[in-house]
């Protein structure tokens, strides 16, 4: 505070002390507490924690469709990035471009389109059915139905008939879910890859070469290493908004795939109302984020870590 | 010196119609320093690209060892470099800097491909360190290091290879004087104990007189003058090369006979002939080769216009018949003065009029940044402002 224009910060530290300081402390104090409601005050408890156990499976399945989908953007991500940053400055431009594109529309709209295209009477399943690929399934999949009916004979398994399906069942599946995931986030994967590799410094790559490098060994021990940090900030930031979605799992899940963003809804907004209950699962949520954070951190060290920013 | 180990015939550089290099044609022998010296945008970078591998002429060949190398990428290529920036790999400390091209696998001569034993590449990443005395240093990260560190890494990381050739591409042009000094004789030093060929590329024209067996001038995309550096001071080709390295009054004159030759009407002994009878010549004449003496003595007469003490001597501009000279001289002779000088026969060098002709080697425009003037734009590191002789 020895600068006069200093100042000019203080309304800035006020509004984050009131939006973001005072609001985590609420958090915290009712993650600890119970009861309030049902007369008698507050009691400090940590049962909060310890009963949560009970939604093990919803923890369970946010992780593991979290993961799947951040491996997911990852495995396309990458190579995009890699290939957008070796093409020219024009090209560079209108992929940006393409990629930002549909970031501009708004989240629901985008994940209702989805709606629309994998329901059961949506456009997929229309297509699907108009070029025949239904009727071609109802005549290919009998066949493997005895085969398996076969083998279970052999090995003591129940036996289980063909029902013909009028559509594949594609909403409201795992599925569905991670496809969401993997488009709402892809672009948080590709932009902080593309930008630490369109900046990696040309004479590293020459250096390398002149080493006696070919292009596999210049990828394996310089790019991919030097891109590493791209790579962990775009892994945190596709998995923490995955793990914590609460709007994807509703509509493409329809409620047969909670995650634990519903369950904290649930807990505010919702039937199930306990707010001490919501608050004590987004603080377990928090420590897995700031945990991320510090890995990431950790690998990032040095010049990168202004991509993160 | 030895047979020749790299051979540039007739190689042109071009990029979309601009010609970057024309006709360049250079024999290199083995275990030789040279040194191709110009100012930026000469061609020596490009020059120096191509041999490393990492530009393809777009005609004429590259010769080594007698087997054309033209598409043979750089990887392939028993030469190493030193990158101007140095390109160390952040992500890796001083030893596995330096022990990267050793970790690489090599195809023996079978064709297969074989890794060095660890024991091996730790003996030759150490052996390396102690040369260039960073022992302690392995475990460093490269940006910990200070910029003249982070230069013997570099060196260190391209000689553990072993290669026939090592390139520099201005290494020391981002250290600061002193420490380029000592940088000098460190590589200098190490050419000498690795016994291997130095192709060293520098805008720095004492640098190149201080270290090279040959100095390649060039200019223009084209080689002005190969030479010895005593050659190349004493003897140069044109006027660009007389004024690129260090000082020169740049006169024209009349090829009267052989030994004589004719400068504002007086007729001048020199040790120079082989010229048509009366050809009009340009004459070189080094600053500190002009002995002043009292007026009347004088073979010409002029009148000092400016002084400037640089430690070791004065450099003082004098004006003959409106033609402005610098003159180097231990002895002060204060602004306004008349003097006469004299010049023996062997400081007097001539030269065949040449595209350069007039360009060069008049100090009316003399200022304090006379050296920056003289180098064209060659970037924006402080230049020495040395030719003490």
């Amino acid at each position: 505070m020895r600068n006069k224009l200093s100042w000019f910060a203080v309304p800035y530290v006020v509004w984050m002390a009131v939006i973001v300081v005072i609001p985590i402390l609420i958090m915290v104090v009712y993650a600890f507490t119970a009861g309030g409601s049902g007369g008698g005050g507050l009691q400090i408890t940590a049962e909060n924690f310890t009963g949560m156990s009970v939604y093990a499976s919803v923890f369970l399945r946010s992780f593991r469709l979290a993961l799947i989908a951040t491996l997911i953007c990852l495995l396309i991500g990458y190579p995009v990035s890699y290939w957008m940053a070796h093409e020219g400055p024009g090209f560079q431009r209108v992929a940006m471009a393409l990629i930002m594109l549909p970031m501009w529309m708004n989240f629901l709209l985008r994940t209702y389109s989805w709606m629309s295209i994998l329901e059961n009477n949506g456009l997929l399943n229309q297509l699907f059915q108009n070029i025949g690929v239904i009727a071609l399934y109802n005549q290919i999949a009998p066949f493997f139905v005895d085969i398996r009916n076969v083998f279970a004979a052999h090995f003591g398994g129940a036996q289980i008939g063909f029902v013909p399906i009028e559509h594949f069942q594609m909403i409201n599946t795992p599925g569905a879910v991670v496809l969401g995931m993997v488009y709402n986030y892809l672009p948080f994967m590709i932009l902080p890859i593309y930008s630490v590799i369109v900046k990696l410094d040309h004479s590293l790559l020459e250096a390398a070469r002149d080493l006696g490098a070919d292009r596999r060994l210049v990828f394996r021990k310089v790019i991919f290493p030097l891109s590493l940090p791209g790579v962990l900030s775009g892994v945190t930031m596709v998995f923490v908004p995955s793990v914590s979605t609460f709007a994807i799992s509703r509509l493409l899940g329809g409620g047969t795939q909670m995650m634990l963003g519903d369950l904290i809804e649930q807990q505010f907004l919702g039937g199930a109302y306990d707010p001490h209950l919501g608050a004590a699962i987004s603080m377990v949520m928090m420590v897995i984020v700031v945990v991320c954070m510090v890995v990431m951190n950790h690998f990032g060290e040095g010049e990168e870590q202004a991509v993160i920013l | 010196m030895s047979k020749e180990l790299i051979r540039l015939t007739d190689c042109v550089m071009a990029f979309d119609d601009e010609v970057v290099l024309d006709k360049i044609n250079l024999s290199i022998k083995d275990k030789e320093f040279l040194t191709l010296l110009g100012p930026s945008g000469c061609g020596k970078t490009t020059t120096l690209r191509i041999i490393g591998g990492f530009q393809t002429p777009t005609s004429g060949d590259v010769l080594f060892d007698g087997v054309r190398i033209n598409s043979v990428p750089p990887h392939k290529r028993t030469i190493n470099t030193v990158f101007q920036k140095y390109a160390l790999f952040p992500h890796l400390n001083v030893y596995e800097n330096i022990a990267f091209g050793l970790r690489i696998p090599k195809a023996d001569a079978a064709g297969k491909k074989v890794k060095l034993a660890e024991e091996e590449i730790d003996r030759r990443v150490m052996e390396m360190l102690e040369i260039v005395n960073l022992k302690g240093f392995e475990k460093r990260r490269t940006s910990q290091l200070s910029g003249g560190q982070q230069q013997r890494v570099a060196i260190a990381r391209a000689l553990v290879n072993r290669p026939k050739v090592l390139l520099l591409d201005e290494p020391l042009g981002a250290l600061d004087l002193k420490l380029r000094k000592d940088m000098q004789n460190e590589l200098k030093r190490i050419q000498k104990a690795m016994e291997i060929t130095f192709i060293y590329v520098t805008h720095d024209q004492e640098e190149a007189l201080a270290m090279s067996d040959t100095v390649v001038v060039m200019d223009g995309g084209r080689i002005q003058q190969i030479g010895s550096p005593e050659d190349i001071y004493n003897e140069p080709k044109n006027a660009f090369v007389a004024d690129f390295i260090g000082e020169s009054n740049i006169i024209d004159g009349i090829m009267r006979s052989d030994g004589l030759v004719e400068i504002f009407n007086r007729r001048f002994q020199c040790l120079d002939g082989g010229f048509g009878k009366d050809e009009v010549v340009d004459v070189v004449i080094r600053p500190e080769d002009v002995d002043i003496v009292p007026e009347d003595q004088g073979q010409l007469k002029g009148t000092v216009t400016s002084v400037t003490f640089k430690g070791m001597q004065y450099d003082i501009i004098v004006d003959f018949y409106g033609f402005k000279w610098l003159i180097q001289t231990t002895d002060l002779s204060p602004v306004g003065s008349r003097i006469g000088i004299k010049i023996d026969p062997d400081g007097i060098h001539v030269m065949k009029k040449s595209e350069y002709s007039g360009l060069f080697g008049d100090y009316s425009s003399y200022s304090e940044e006379y050296e920056e003037i003289s180098d064209a734009s060659c970037g924006p590191e402080e230049e020495d402002s040395g030719d003490e002789e």
